[in-house]
């Protein structure tokens, strides 16, 4: 069993990258052309991960300002149904991905823990902004923020921002598909679907 | 506290809910604190009779960041950049209210062009703020097209916002003794187009929601606050001035130059959701009156009145409110003489907003809970702080 940081280094999780544009819609699997067609090798797990990664249903989870900054990429100027993360869902149930979006402090902590069990496999966690990445500006000086989301839940993503700007979001959105894709969540490292 | 969803099998006096007697076969349920239509974190432990609201319990501190405490030990001019973190969508304002009372504090008098400038902001931040209220609330009674549309013209604010003050969301740019920076060479210029763009707009927001007959099915005669209990709340802005209050803090106590210029307090008397979502509605056309008024007259000069860089207040308790997008916010300051404050206390119009909604939606359906809460717009880290 590998650990997160040999998957990390060996996938090929790089937004800037030549080819990352590419590699966000092509389809895993070589073609191996035949008479009258082809037929496609692929491995089951790198197709499932390229379907589930294509169609994320974001939480609607917004404690504070950062909900206005996600409230904006979901509308007309932003829209990230671009990238499939149209259904935004208020229940954990339906939802695949949580967006942290504000400060979580102490009264809601175990509400955020309960959210997240609730959420059914596979499921991976984005911490927008400053408060869900460290506290942000409420890290020094209060006493009932938690300094960080990844306190709680495990985090994939990490925004940096107070508050990000829509852009910063579809970047992260388009990073944590490009992570399922390449099995390098830690919800699929624990569960040993990495590739 | 919190209670778990259940049916009340035996009929009691409840000592959590205010002495209200249930019934049995009443049922409690938990509304938040992550549902979408509290807009935030907001738990309303609420007591059903059938489908009929008999009591509303408002639970907060789902986002109690302690910043009253943390301005505690942040200067004068430090502590101003948390303020835009309470009512985000009123940051401008909050930031003006807080460097009002400073500048109170210091005897300060700001310069012509930097009260012009703190003016448009806050009417330009106001213009926001409605919008989101508008296609929020749309959504929540089951719009959806109101909301891309809101936010499609909330982008030209923003996109102003940004050039000169660097930031989309929580601004910072109000500073004691005027602005952070002057204003971007481009803003008059973009700030006139908006105002061409916004006049058409606000009257497809009025043809697409305000004269739909099943909108208005769902706010007339819903959520009645009289006048009397308005004040005895302690509500303030559009809840209150729905009610027929008179409670504009620009008309009554005026700031900067709302003294010179042209705009009517808006008050209506039903006192149900649809007068106060006709309050904003108006609002939205006399903000833009106002900027329209004042963005050919910005006065040259400094936009920064001179100030030491470390500011002390001398000691004594200071106070100064302003009318944000939701009603009165107030700034209370307890000075010891230091460089920083001895105990801040803000007044927050949510909170009083908020405390009305029991007596609101007592009697009425749930589903009417969803467009109260609406009208009220409230922002929940503005009620916890």
């Amino acid at each position: 069993m590998k650990n997160e940081n040999e998957i990390l280094n060996e996938s090929k999780v790089s937004p800037f990258g030549e080819d990352s544009e590419r590699a966000s819609v092509a389809f895993p699997g070589e073609v191996h052309p035949t008479a009258g067609g082809g037929i496609l090798l692929s491995k089951l797990d790198e197709v499932i991960n390229w379907a589930r990664s294509n169609s994320l249903w974001p939480l609607v989870f917004g404690t504070s300002c950062c909900a206005i900054e996600m409230m904006s990429t979901a509308a007309a100027k932003y829209d990230w149904s671009r990238f499939g993360f149209e259904v935004a869902r208020a229940t954990p149930r339906q939802a695949d991905v949580i967006i942290i979006a504000g400060t979580i402090v102490n009264k809601m902590a175990p509400v955020l823990k309960r959210l997240y069990d609730q959420m059914p496999d596979p499921k991976y966690v984005i911490a927008m902004g400053a408060c869900a990445t460290s506290g942000g500006p409420f890290f020094y000086n209060t006493y009932s923020v938690v300094k960080g989301a990844d306190h709680i839940i495990p985090v994939d993503v990490y925004i940096a921002g107070c508050p990000p700007r829509p852009e910063a979001l579809l970047h992260a959105l388009i990073t944590l598909q490009q992570k399922i894709k390449s099995g390098a969540t830690r919800e699929q490292i624990r569960n040993g679907i990495g590739n | 506290m919190y209670r778990e969803t259940q049916i009340i099998k035996h009929a009691q006096k409840a000592s959590s809910n205010g002495g209200n007697l249930e019934e049995a076969g009443d049922l409690v349920i938990n509304v938040g604190p992550q549902h979408p239509s509290t807009h935030g974190v907001l738990h309303l432990v609420i007591t059903l009779h059938g489908e009929t609201i008999k009591n509303v319990e408002p639970h907060l501190g789902y986002i109690h960041r302690s910043i009253e405490k943390m301005c505690e030990s942040l200067s004068y001019r430090q502590f101003i950049y948390v303020t835009s973190r309470m009512d985000y969508l009123s940051s401008h304002i909050n930031n003006h209210g807080c460097a009002m009372c400073v500048e109170k504090g210091l005897q300060v008098e700001i310069p012509p062009r930097a009260k012009v400038i703190r003016v448009l902001m806050d009417e330009l931040t106001r213009l926001a703020s409605h919008q989101l209220w508008w296609g929020a609330m749309a959504m929540d009674v089951g719009a959806l097209t109101p909301f891309f549309h809101a936010f499609r013209e909330r982008e030209m604010i923003n996109d102003i916002m940004e050039e000169t003050c660097g930031a989309r969301l929580t601004m910072n740019y109000m500073v004691p003794g005027g602005v952070m920076y002057d204003i971007h060479p481009n803003f008059q210029k973009r700030v006139k187009e908006f105002i061409e763009e916004f006049k058409k707009k606000i009257d497809e927001y009025d043809e697409l929601v305000t004269g739909n007959i099943i909108f208005q099915n769902r706010m007339k005669g819903v959520g009645y606050l009289t006048k009397e209990d308005a004040i005895s709340y302690g509500c303030t802005g559009p809840t209150a001035r729905g009610s027929g209050v008179s409670c504009d803090i620009r008309k009554l106590y005026p700031y900067e130059v709302y003294d010179q210029v042209q705009f009517n307090e808006i008050i209506e008397t039903d006192g149900d959701c649809f007068a106060r979502y006709l309050v904003r509605m108006q609002e939205m056309r006399q903000s833009l009156s106002m900027v329209e008024q004042l963005i050919d007259n910005i006065p040259e000069g400094d936009f920064q009145a001179k100030t030491k860089a470390v500011l002390k207040l001398p000691k004594g308790e200071f106070y100064s409110k302003i009318e944000t997008a939701r009603g009165e916010f107030g700034v209370y300051i307890v000075s010891e003489g230091g460089t920083t404050p001895y105990r801040i206390k803000f007044r927050s119009p949510g909170f009083s907003n908020l405390s009305a909604l029991n007596h609101m939606a007592k009697g009425y359906k749930i589903g009417d809970l969803v467009a109260i809460m609406g009208t009220l717009d409230l922002v929940i880290p503005d009620i916890d702080r």
